[in-house]
């Protein structure tokens, strides 16, 4: 055993109730810092998951991002031009040449893409108009491009296939206008058709509002409807790996002209929350291991203070003021490391705790566990962190201890 | 080893006080040398001189060769560890360790024997000052005296050529000063090597092969 280390111990054990009360610090530090940053990162990864499988990776628009350009302007292209009252022509909406666009799409590794066209429809039931918005999907793309299927508590997506006239509607729809599976509903769309469809599923995805106003259907009723035959206004498109969509939307913008918008830009403000409530509770985390890392500063101090003739002997005897410092920095790292070890376990048994806890937030019909990351990174950042508090609270004491002379403190004496 | 005219003066905010003032004397092997004079004469301050624990303000240290002036601090100190051996008024033994322990750590420091051979090495020095049995002992089992003898051992770990002791007897009995004086004188006669002590003892000073006298930081008589 290092020398160093064997004084270091050496010194802990002499104080062992102060350094147990020191250790315990920074096991609490370690176990609610753990606890607490794999809840928030396994709320935050539920919300991103929630946000991306609930929505495509990428949607392509039936609208550009910009202004066209206007002849004028290409013409002269290093003048002012200023263009007044411009009426753009009345034209039908819809991404020209969408299927072209979805073969073009499907055939990279990886991705899957559909046209939609979506449009307003009204239900007119018990002399009561309910608007609701009717997606017209391919029924095979349905399943793999959206979580429809996922969220059918009746029915499934697959009877759409199989009755062409049939809409897939919400739970909560259901429920207010008493609604069953097998049931005619009635929708006007803008355009003044109507059509009759039948209930052949019914979805729930917790969240009230959709449950309430989306029904999905054929896209070719809905563009029969809306008078846009061989049209869709939007293109979704779902990536095996969705870190990649901004890149993709990027290209298929650059390549078609329409707005693509990826799950990254379109969720922009709220991954910018999600950065910032990581650092309000980082932050708070760390306050906890601060105040402990401030007991194991006490305790070195207090060894220091106590050992001054011991350091004196040693440097008469030859040790350098580094071998000093480095006694008392093993002495954070022992602290530190057995707050890791006994502080992660513990951490471990808090996230088993939390994770048993249920709760019905309001607006959300089922009960939700609280998500916990397990994740390797939560107990590498927790360890390390409380690890380099420990060394830190350490270092400045033994620099302390360091700096003795040893000439001033053997001429005091006993 | 060779000082000549060595001067330590201490700075303070108004006063500057000086603690030796042009010391010039050698330091032989085999000879066991003391440093009388009076209380705040400057015996100390000479002594963590002669001992690399402090720097002069002027003149030149040569050790076995070497201008110790000149040494940066990381070099004093492998020097102190490797050639000079303290034992202080008080033990300052460690006391967590047990005497073997404590005698140990020079060796231990300077990491040129294996575990094995530093243990023999400790055992065998502990047997010289006769405390075969309190190998195993912590400082607080043993008496002034034993520990004294324990910091003595700890001194020779590293075999140095110079052993410096500043009052070693000042908190000991009449017997266990005896002994621990006779030890140093066989540290000089037998071991071959140089013992400086500095003393209150007049009896322990007459027994030396050679007396240095110093009074207000000059040396008067050599």
């Amino acid at each position: 055993m290092s020398i160093f280390f064997s004084i270091a111990v050496r010194h802990i054990l002499s104080r062992k109730r102060q350094s147990f009360v020191s250790l315990l610090g920074i096991i609490i530090g370690v176990a609610f810092f753990l606890a607490i940053s794999s809840l928030m990162q396994g709320s935050q990864n539920d919300f991103i998951k929630r946000l991306i499988d609930n929505s495509p990776h990428i949607s392509v628009h039936d609208e550009y991002r910009n202004a066209k350009e206007q002849p004028v302007q290409k013409l002269y292209k290093d003048r002012v031009v200023e263009l007044r009252s411009i009426q753009p022509l009345p034209e039908t909406r819809g991404i020209r040449g969408y299927k072209q666009v979805v073969e073009d799409l499907k055939r990279r590794p990886g991705v899957r893409a559909s046209a939609t066209l979506t449009g307003q429809a009204i239900l007119n039931y018990a002399g009561r108009d309910n608007s609701i918005v009717l997606n017209g999907m391919i029924p095979a793309d349905m399943k793999d491009l959206t979580t429809v299927e996922e969220n059918m508590i009746d029915g499934s997506v697959d009877d759409l296939i199989s009755n062409r006239n049939g809409v897939i509607v919400g739970a909560e729809l259901c429920r207010r206008l008493m609604l069953e599976r097998g049931d005619n509903i009635t929708l006007t769309a803008s355009t003044g058709q109507v059509r009759t469809f039948k209930i052949v599923g019914i979805f729930r995805t917790g969240s009230l509002d959709y449950d309430d106003k989306q029904a999905f259907t054929d896209i070719k009723r809905v563009q029969a409807m809306m008078n846009k035959s061989n049209r869709a206004n939007t293109i979704i498109i779902k990536m095996d790996d969705s870190s990649k969509a901004q890149k993709l939307a990027d290209e298929v913008e650059a390549a078609t002209g329409y707005k693509s918008v990826s799950w990254q830009e379109a969720s922009e403000d709220i991954m910018s929350t999600l950065a910032i409530r990581n650092v309000i509770m980082y932050t708070v985390v760390s306050a906890v291991l601060l105040v402990a890392a401030f007991g194991i500063y006490n305790i070195i101090f207090t060894i220091i203070m106590e050992k001054q003739k011991d350091i004196a002997i040693l440097k008469s005897m030859g040790f350098l003021a580094g071998d000093i410092q480095w006694i008392f920095i093993i002495q954070g790292c022992i602290l530190g490391v057995a707050g890791v070890i006994f502080g992660l376990p513990l951490g471990c048994c808090l996230m088993l705790a939390l994770e048993q806890i249920t709760f019905e937030p309001p607006g959300v019909s089922e009960p939700i566990q609280m998500p916990i990351d397990w994740s390797a990174p939560q107990f590498f950042i927790a360890g390390a962190f409380a690890f380099f508090a420990a060394v830190l609270a350490s270092y400045l004491p033994a620099k302390k201890g360091a700096s003795v002379m040893p000439v001033q403190i053997l001429r005091g004496g006993q | 080893m060779s000082v000549r005219d060595v001067t330590r003066t201490l700075l303070g905010e108004e006063i500057e006080v000086t603690l030796v003032k042009n010391a010039s004397l050698d330091i032989e092997t085999e000879h066991f040398t003391a440093i009388t004079g009076p209380s705040g004469s400057g015996k100390s301050s000479l002594l963590y001189l002669l001992g690399l624990l402090d720097r002069p303000t002027s003149g030149t240290i040569n050790m076995l060769g070497t201008e110790t002036t000149q040494l940066s601090e990381n070099d004093l100190a492998q020097f102190r560890l490797e050639k000079l051996g303290f034992i202080f008024q008080f033990h300052f033994l460690l006391p967590e360790f047990t005497a073997m322990e404590n005698v140990r750590l020079p060796m231990q420091k300077l990491g040129k024997l294996s575990v094995k051979e530093q243990t023999e090495k400790a055992v065998a020095l502990l047997e010289s000052v006769g405390l075969h049995d309190q190998i195993k002992k912590l400082p607080k089992q043993m008496s002034g005296g034993q520990c004294q003898r324990v910091a003595i051992a700890r001194a020779l770990a590293n075999d140095p050529a110079l052993v410096l002791a500043d009052e070693p007897t000042g908190n000991l009995d009449t017997h266990s000063a005896a002994t621990v004086q006779q030890i140093l004188r066989d540290i000089a006669h037998t071991e071959g090597r140089a013992v400086v002590a500095v003393t209150h003892d007049e009896h322990f000073a007459a027994v030396a092969d050679k007396r240095i006298h110093i009074v207000d930081g000059r040396i008067q008589g050599n």
